[in-house]
């Protein structure tokens, strides 16, 4: 039977946990709110956006001209997966969802004999690929130092990705993040960018015919790039809600597990006293006997 | 005819403005244009410049950088980056300045004896100038 100063202190050391623990979820819970705002701002813009993009790519995307990022290179030989993830752990499954999903989809391209080259997006998501995709990775992108994502951030992104396509380092680019659907439930997605996919409803739903100035192809041309930076800023929002959802409910359950062990701990810490005392009460007892 | 239409003008981080209006001057790529109510569906590039709104409920200018507009039911003007003219300081103005001529010289660098780009580049430079002089901003040269 460990000794109650041992005990002592272990539940002194949980009970301190406890309240980092409870610290984290509140701060994850008021930075959640923050960044579901943003999501949530963002998405009128994305939308709209899309549904332009769409209509435009039905109307002129089929010609021989359209531009490379809309119909792509005509080859699928080289894939460039774009891993995001936090910056930070101790956010449950987050990291490591998104890390499994980049990790199977790798899987499957290099047993189709694909070459694949990845940029990875937050730290935690890099060291959890290094071991088995290290050798594919060609980038890194650091947020640690920003506090929000702002969308130049993504058109930063967006704007090495382009240029490694006009390089022609790669032909269909594909973007990993989570989905945030609430608290308890992010889905880790794939997403292909280049060359540009869409929803179908979008695109047939809309029948406006429009004048365009300058022509189709110009401003479809402009909008693509654009598109891209929209599509990873979206994605980026939607990984910063998850991460903190997804933290918020990993504090919830550590919390709640401390609590738990404290009440075990002090079970146990009870009992081995009055079995201190007991124990005593004998020696004294048997001692007077002995007299 | 109706003689207000919807307007919205949206950024990636939030959006400005959601009215009804009777006029909105847009700076398209190709020149200024005025949409008013019932006009023919267009979309159009926009240029570094003013949007003049003209609303009932009186009239609001924005500083857009650059983006689209789609005029069809009503008009959404989707912006890179926009904001109310009055909340443009010199200090924005010299940031988004900043980044035109930082572009300018990596694209001059990038595509010598390339006029298309660098062209591109010098035009959306011209533009920022061009539009800090017009809201009586110093474009310090």
């Amino acid at each position: 039977m460990p000794n109650l100063k041992d005990l002592k202190n272990r539940i002194e050391s949980v009970k301190n946990t406890r309240k980092i623990t409870k610290a984290m979820q509140m701060v994850a819970a008021a930075k959640l709110r923050r960044a579901q705002d943003a999501a949530e701002a963002s998405r009128p813009y994305s939308e709209r956006f899309n549904s332009v993009l769409a209509s435009l790519a039905a109307s002129a995307g089929n010609s021989e001209s359209a531009p490379l990022l809309l119909r792509g290179t005509g080859k699928q030989d080289v894939h460039l997966l774009v891993v995001m993830t936090a910056e930070r752990g101790l956010c449950g499954g987050f990291n490591s969802s998104i890390a499994k999903l980049a990790r199977n989809y790798a899987a499957k391209l290099k047993d189709s004999g694909k070459q694949i080259k990845i940029i990875t997006v937050g730290k935690k998501g890099r060291d959890a690929i290094k071991r088995d995709l290290g050798q594919y990775f060609v980038e890194h992108v650091d947020l640690s130092e920003f506090k929000s994502i702002k969308y130049t951030n993504a058109q930063s992104i967006a704007k090495a990705l382009l240029a490694r396509f006009d390089d022609n380092e790669y032909d269909v680019a594909t973007i990993f993040y989570s989905k945030f659907v609430n608290v308890v439930t992010q889905i880790p997605t794939t997403q292909q960018i280049i060359p540009a996919t869409f929803d179908d409803q979008s695109s047939t739903s809309d029948t406006t015919i429009y004048d365009y100035e300058p022509d189709e192809e110009t401003i479809l041309a402009d909008l693509l790039p654009r598109g891209v930076a929209t599509q990873i800023f979206s994605a980026l929002l939607e990984n910063g809600a998850s991460e903190q959802g997804a933290r918020m409910s990993a504090m919830d359950n550590a919390t709640r597990n401390a609590g738990d062990m404290i009440d075990k701990l002090t079970i146990e810490f009870n009992r081995s006293r009055q079995a201190v005392i007991t124990n005593e009460l004998i020696e004294i007892i048997s001692g007077a006997e002995a007299l | 005819m109706a003689n207000t239409m919807q307007f919205d003008l949206v950024s990636p981080e939030r959006r400005l403005a959601s009215l009804e209006v009777s006029a909105v001057q847009i700076p398209g790529a190709d020149g200024d244009l005025t949409a008013m109510p019932g006009h023919a569906p267009v979309i159009t590039n926009l240029r570094p410049g003013i949007l003049k709104v003209e609303a009932p409920s009186g009239n609001t200018d924005y500083v857009v950088t650059g983006g689209f507009a789609e005029m069809g039911e009503g008009l959404s003007v989707l912006a890179e980056r926009a904001l109310p003219l009055d909340e443009l300081s010199q200090d924005a103005f010299d940031e988004i300045l900043e980044e035109a001529k930082s572009m300018y010289k990596r694209v001059e660098e990038e595509f010598q004896n390339q006029p298309g780009p660098v062209d591109d580049a010098a035009k959306l430079l011209s533009d920022m100038v061009a539009m800090g002089e017009q809201i009586g901003l110093n474009a310090n040269k």
